[in-house]
C-alpha cells in the first residue's frame, strides 16, 4: 500500500474543500453551486477515508458511505428545487431570488 | 504506489480547478467526474478499495448522472455560455478567493500540528460490511429514513404545477 | 375637640381620595354625594369647633398630628391651630365651599370630567383648610403649593382647548415667582430662629428684632412677594383675568372667595413681623391702593362678564391689602368675609347666565335677562349692590366703610390712601352696575336655553341673604355700634391704632363714602341704563381693557428673552449623550439591515467567514 503522509492527504482534502467553496461563492448558475457543494462533500468524505486508513480501521469507510448517502439525498432534493425554480422564473440565476431581503 | 497517489491527487486538483473556470455546464460536470475518478484512485492506493468502488458507482455514476439529466432537461441553449462569461468576472471571484485562501491557510496551519504517518493495510469489503452492520447499524437505518424523506421531497417538489382553477397547493 | 379639628381638612381629603381611586364605579349622583357630603361634614365639624369660641373669641386649640421634619436646625410638625383668625377662615371656606359644591353638582352635570372636577374641588378645599389651620410656616407653605396646584388643575379643566392650558400655565408660573420669593423668606426665618412655628417666630421676633431691622424688612418683603403672587396684586396680577378660562364655580371658589385671599391671610397671620418692618407695611398699603385703582379702571373697559368680576376681585383684594397696610386687620378680615359672600354670588349668578345663553360671555350680547332669568337677576343685583357698598342695606357697605374709615384714622394711614379708596368705591359702583344694566336691562338679544336648577338657585339664594345681612356683625359706632366681629378677632389680631382726633369724624367719612357710591350708581344709570347700550372704543379704553399693558411689558422683557435663550440652547452639550444614543441605534440598524441582501451567495459567504473567524479564535 502507498505510504502517504496523513498531513499531505489532509492538505489535499482541504484544498479540494476550498475549491468547492470558491465554486459555491463565485458562480451564479445554480447548477454550479450544487456542483460546488458536491465537491465539498467529496472532500469531507476524503478526510474520513484518510483517517480510517491512517489508523487501519474500516470505520472511515463506513462513515464515507454515510456521507455519500447524505450527498445523494441532498442532490435529489436540490435538483428538484432547481427544476421548480426554472419552471417559475425561466432562469437559474441564484441572484434572481431575493425576496428575503430586508 | 506512492507516486500514483500524488499523481491522482494532482489530477483531482486540476480537474476541480477546471470546474471552477468552465463556462459550459456539461463541461464542468464532466470535469467534476474526472475529479471524482482521481479521488477514487487515491482511495484505492491507500487501502480503501470499497470506498473507491462506491465513489465511482454512486457518486460519479448516479449523482453526476442526475446532474446531467437535469441539465439536459433545462435545455439552456446557446445563450448560457455567453451569460456565464459575463457572470464570471475577476471581481466576482476575488472576494471569495480571499475568503477561501484564509480558510485554507488556517486549516493547513492546524494540520501541520498533527501527528504524521499512515498505515498500510488494505481493508476489504467484508470488513467494512461487518463494521457497517455492527456498531453503525443505527446510522444505516437513519440514512435509510433520510433517503426516504429525500425521495418524497424530491417527488413533491418536482411536480408540474397544476393548471386547475382552484388548487390547494401546487 | 382635637379629633374634630383634624377632621376638618381630613374629610375633603378623604373625599378626594375616594373619588380619585374608586370614583370610576360611582354614578353621577354618587360622585356628587361624596363630594358635597365631605364638605358638608367638614363644615359641620368646623361649626362645632367654632361655636364655643363665639362667646369671647378666646381659646386656642392646637392639635399635634405627627412629627414631619426632624433634622438638625429645623423641626416641623404636622400640627393644626385653631384661633379666632383661622376660625373665620374655616367658617368661610367650608360654608361658601359647601354652597359652591352644591351649585356645581348640577352646573357641571353635563361635563365629561365630572368625577375629576369634584376630586380636584375636594382636594382644593382640603388644601385651603390645611393652609389656614397650619401651625407652622412649612405646613402653610405645603397648603400654599397645593392650592396653587389645584388652581392649575381646575383652570385647565377643559384641557382639550389649548387656551385653557395656557391660562393654567400662566397662573402657575406667575404665582410661582411669588412662591419662590416666599420660600427664600422661609429660609431666612429658619436661619434666624431655627423654627417655623408661627407663634414661636412671632414671639422671638418681638424679642430679638428692633423695629426697622434689615432682616425683618427682608423677610417681610419676601413674604409679601408670595402674598402678592397668590392674591393677584401688583405686579403679579396678570394671571387672574386669564384664569377665568376655568369653569365658573371654580372662578367663584378659588379666584374670588378663597385662594386669592391666602395672601391676605398670610400677612394677617404674620402681622407681628410686619409691625417690626414699618416700611414694608406701608408698601403693603401702597400696593393695595394702587392695585385697587388700576384694576377698577380695567374692569370698566371689559366686555366679558367674568373678566369684569376678575378685575373686581383684584380690586377688592387691594382694599384688603390697604387695610392690612394701615394695621386694620379686623377690617381686612371683615371685608374678606363679605367679599367671599358677594363675589361668589356674582360669579354663580354669572354662571347661570352664561350657561343659559349657551356659553355666551359678552355682556353686549345679553339683554333683558331681568325677566327671563329672574333667579340670576336677583342674585346679581344683591351681589352687585353689596360689591358697590350700597349704604346700609348691604354687607359690603359695612366692611368697605370700615376699611375706609380705618385708612383715614389709623396712625399708619393717610389721607391719600383714604382718597384712593373713595375713588375706588366710585369706580366700583360704576363698573358693577354697568353689566347689571346692560345685561339684565335693555332689550333681549338672545333667548335663554336653560333655566337655573334648584341647587343653583339654593346656593344663590343663601349667598344673597348673606350678602345683605352679613355685615351686621360689625356696625360702626355712628350707627349704633356693634363690634362683635372685631371683638372676636381681638384675641388674635391687634386693633387698629387710631391716631387720636382726626379732621373728619367717623360719621362724616361714612356720608362721603355713601354719597360716592350713589353717585356712581347715578353715573351708571345715566350712561348704560337708559335705552340701548353704546359700545365705546378708544385708546384709553383699550389700554384699560388690556390691564394697563402689563401683559405686553412682561411678554417683551421677560418671556421673549427667555424663550429666545431656550431656543438658541436647543442643542447643547447635555443633549449630546441622548442624541448620540439615538444616532448609534439608527446606524446599527442601517448596518445590520444591509446584511440582509436576500442573495444566496452572500449568506454562504457569511457562513464561510464565520467559520474562518471561529477557527482563527481557536487556533490563535
Amino acid at each position: 500500500m502507498a505510504d502517504l503522509l496523513l498531513s499531505h492527504g489532509l492538505i489535499l482534502a482541504v484544498l479540494l474543500f476550498g475549491a468547492g467553496l470558491l465554486v459555491v461563492l463565485s458562480r451564479r448558475n445554480l447548477m454550479y453551486i450544487l456542483m460546488g457543494i458536491e465537491i465539498m462533500l467529496n472532500a469531507t468524505g476524503l478526510v474520513f477515508v484518510l483517517g480510517g486508513a491512517r489508523w487501519g480501521q474500516p470505520d472511515g469507510q463506513v462513515l464515507f458511505i454515510l456521507v455519500l448517502t447524505v450527498a445523494a439525498a441532498e442532490v435529489a432534493v436540490g435538483l428538484a428545487l432547481v427544476l421548480q425554480m426554472y419552471r417559475q422564473r425561466e432562469t437559474i440565476d441564484a441572484d434572481a431570488m431575493r425576496e428575503l431581503r430586508e | 504506489m506512492t507516486t500514483a497517489c500524488y499523481i491522482a491527487a494532482a489530477i483531482a486538483l486540476l480537474a476541480t480547478g477546471a470546474v471552477l473556470f468552465s463556462r459550459n455546464t456539461v463541461h464542468g460536470l464532466l470535469y467534476l467526474v474526472v475529479s471524482l475518478f482521481a479521488v477514487a484512485v487515491l482511495f484505492y492506493t491507500i487501502g480503501a478499495p470499497l470506498a473507491a468502488a462506491l465513489e465511482i458507482i454512486i457518486y460519479a455514476g448516479a449523482i453526476m448522472v442526475l446532474f446531467i439529466f437535469v441539465v439536459m432537461m433545462l435545455n439552456l441553449g446557446e445563450r448560457s455560455e455567453h451569460r456565464e462569461r459575463q457572470w464570471l468576472r475577476p471581481r466576482t471571484w476575488f472576494g471569495p478567493a480571499v475568503l477561501s485562501a484564509a480558510l485554507l491557510a488556517e486549516l493547513i496551519y492546524v494540520i501541520g500540528a498533527l501527528p504524521q504517518g499512515t498505515a498500510g493495510s488494505s481493508m476489504g469489503a467484508r470488513l467494512v460490511g461487518a463494521t457497517t452492520f455492527g456498531p453503525y447499524v443505527l446510522a444505516v437505518e437513519l440514512s435509510g429514513i433520510l433517503l426516504l424523506a429525500a425521495l418524497v421531497g424530491a417527488l413533491h417538489l418536482g411536480q408540474q404545477p397544476r393548471e386547475e382553477e382552484t388548487s390547494s397547493h401546487g | 375637640m382635637t379629633v374634630l379639628l383634624a377632621l376638618i381638612p381630613a374629610l375633603p381629603l378623604a373625599g378626594f381620595a375616594i373619588l380619585a381611586l374608586a370614583g370610576g364605579v360611582l354614578p353621577r349622583r354618587g360622585i356628587g354625594t361624596v363630594a358635597v357630603g365631605a364638605v358638608l361634614l367638614s363644615a359641620l365639624a368646623a361649626a362645632i369647633c367654632v361655636i364655643p369660641m363665639l362667646g369671647g373669641g378666646q381659646g386656642v386649640t392646637t392639635v399635634d398630628l405627627w412629627h414631619w421634619v426632624v433634622v438638625p436646625g429645623l423641626k416641623a410638625d404636622m400640627a393644626l391651630r385653631l384661633d379666632a383668625l383661622s376660625a373665620v377662615m374655616i367658617g368661610v371656606i367650608t360654608g361658601v365651599g359647601l354652597l359652591i359644591h352644591i351649585y356645581s353638582a348640577t352646573f357641571m352635570a353635563e361635563e365629561h370630567g365630572y368625577r375629576r372636577y369634584f376630586a380636584y374641588l375636594n382636594l382644593f378645599t382640603a388644601s385651603m383648610l390645611i393652609l389656614v389651620l397650619a401651625d407652622n410656616l412649612l405646613m402653610l407653605y405645603m397648603g400654599w403649593e397645593l392650592v396653587g396646584l389645584c388652581s392649575y388643575l381646575l383652570i385647565g379643566f377643559g384641557y382639550e382647548a389649548p387656551d385653557n392650558g395656557r391660562a393654567a400655565r400662566k397662573a402657575f408660573v406667575v404665582t410661582r415667582v411669588g412662591d419662590a420669593a416666599m420660600a427664600v423668606g422661609l429660609f431666612l426665618l429658619v436661619a434666624q430662629f431655627g423654627t417655623l412655628n408661627i407663634a414661636a417666630i412671632m414671639d422671638q421676633a418681638q424679642l430679638q428684632w428692633a423695629a426697622g431691622q434689615p432682616l425683618a424688612i427682608a423677610v417681610t418683603l419676601l413674604l409679601l412677594a408670595g402674598a402678592v403672587g397668590k392674591s393677584a396684586q401688583l405686579p403679579l396680577q396678570t394671571w387672574l383675568p386669564d384664569a377665568m378660562a376655568g369653569p365658573t364655580p371654580v372662578s367663584a371658589l378659588i379666584h374670588a372667595a378663597t385662594m386669592v385671599t391666602a395672601g391676605v391671610y398670610l400677612i394677617a397671620r404674620t402681622h407681628s413681623l410686619y409691625e417690626l418692618a414699618p416700611p414694608v407695611q406701608t408698601l403693603v398699603a401702597i400696593i393695595g391702593a394702587a392695585t385697587l385703582l388700576l384694576s377698577a379702571f380695567s374692569a370698566l373697559a371689559q366686555r366679558d362678564i367674568k373678566r369684569i368680576l376678575a378685575y373686581s376681585t383684584i380690586s377688592q383684594i387691594g382694599y384688603m391689602f390697604l387695610a392690612l397696610g394701615v394695621g386694620a386687620y379686623s377690617a381686612a378680615l371683615f371685608h374678606f368675609m363679605t367679599h367671599a359672600f358677594f363675589k361668589a354670588l356674582l360669579f354663580l349668578a354669572a354662571g347661570v347666565v352664561i350657561m343659559a345663553l349657551d356659553d355666551e360671555h359678552d355682556i353686549f350680547r345679553m339683554g333683558d335677562l331681568r325677566r327671563r332669568l329672574p333667579g340670576a337677576f336677583w342674585g346679581f343685583l344683591a351681589g352687585g349692590a353689596s360689591l358697590a357698598a350700597l349704604p346700609l342695606i348691604t354687607a359690603g357697605f359695612y366692611s368697605k366703610d370700615l376699611i375706609l374709615s380705618d385708612a383715614f384714622r389709623s396712625q399708619a394711614g393717610s389721607g391719600w390712601l383714604w382718597a384712593a379708596g373713595v375713588l375706588g368705591a366710585f369706580l366700583t359702583s360704576i363698573y358693577i352696575f354697568r353689566p347689571l344694566f346692560i345685561a339684565f336691562g335693555g332689550e333681549a338679544k338672545t333667548t335663554p336655553q336653560r333655566r337655573a336648577t334648584r341647587p343653583e338657585l339654593f346656593a344663590i339664594a343663601v349667598l344673597s341673604v348673606l350678602s345683605v345681612i352679613g355685615g351686621l356683625v360689625e356696625i360702626p359706632s355712628a350707627l349704633g355700634g356693634y363690634h362683635g366681629f372685631s371683638a372676636f378677632l381681638h384675641a388674635t389680631l391687634p386693633a387698629v391704632p387710631v391716631a387720636g382726633e382726626t379732621a373728619l369724624g367717623e360719621g362724616t367719612l361714612m356720608l362721603i363714602s355713601a354719597a360716592v357710591v350713589l353717585a356712581g350708581l347715578g353715573v351708571a344709570w345715566w350712561r348704560f341704563g337708559t335705552g340701548a347700550a353704546v359700545e365705546h372704543d378708544n385708546a384709553l379704553l383699550r389700554l384699560w381693557g388690556e390691564g394697563w399693558g402689563f401683559d405686553r411689558v412682561y411678554d417683551l422683557f421677560l418671556v421673549k428673552p427667555y424663550v429666545w435663550l431656550a431656543r438658541i440652547d436647543r442643542r447643547d452639550v447635555v443633549d449630546l449623550p441622548y442624541t448620540l444614543i439615538a444616532a448609534a441605534a439608527r446606524t446599527l440598524h442601517r448596518g445590520l439591515s444591509a446584511t440582509q441582501t436576500g442573495r444566496l451567495r452572500w449568506y454562504a459567504a457569511s457562513i464561510a467567514g464565520g467559520a474562518v473567524i471561529i477557527i482563527a479564535i481557536g487556533v490563535l
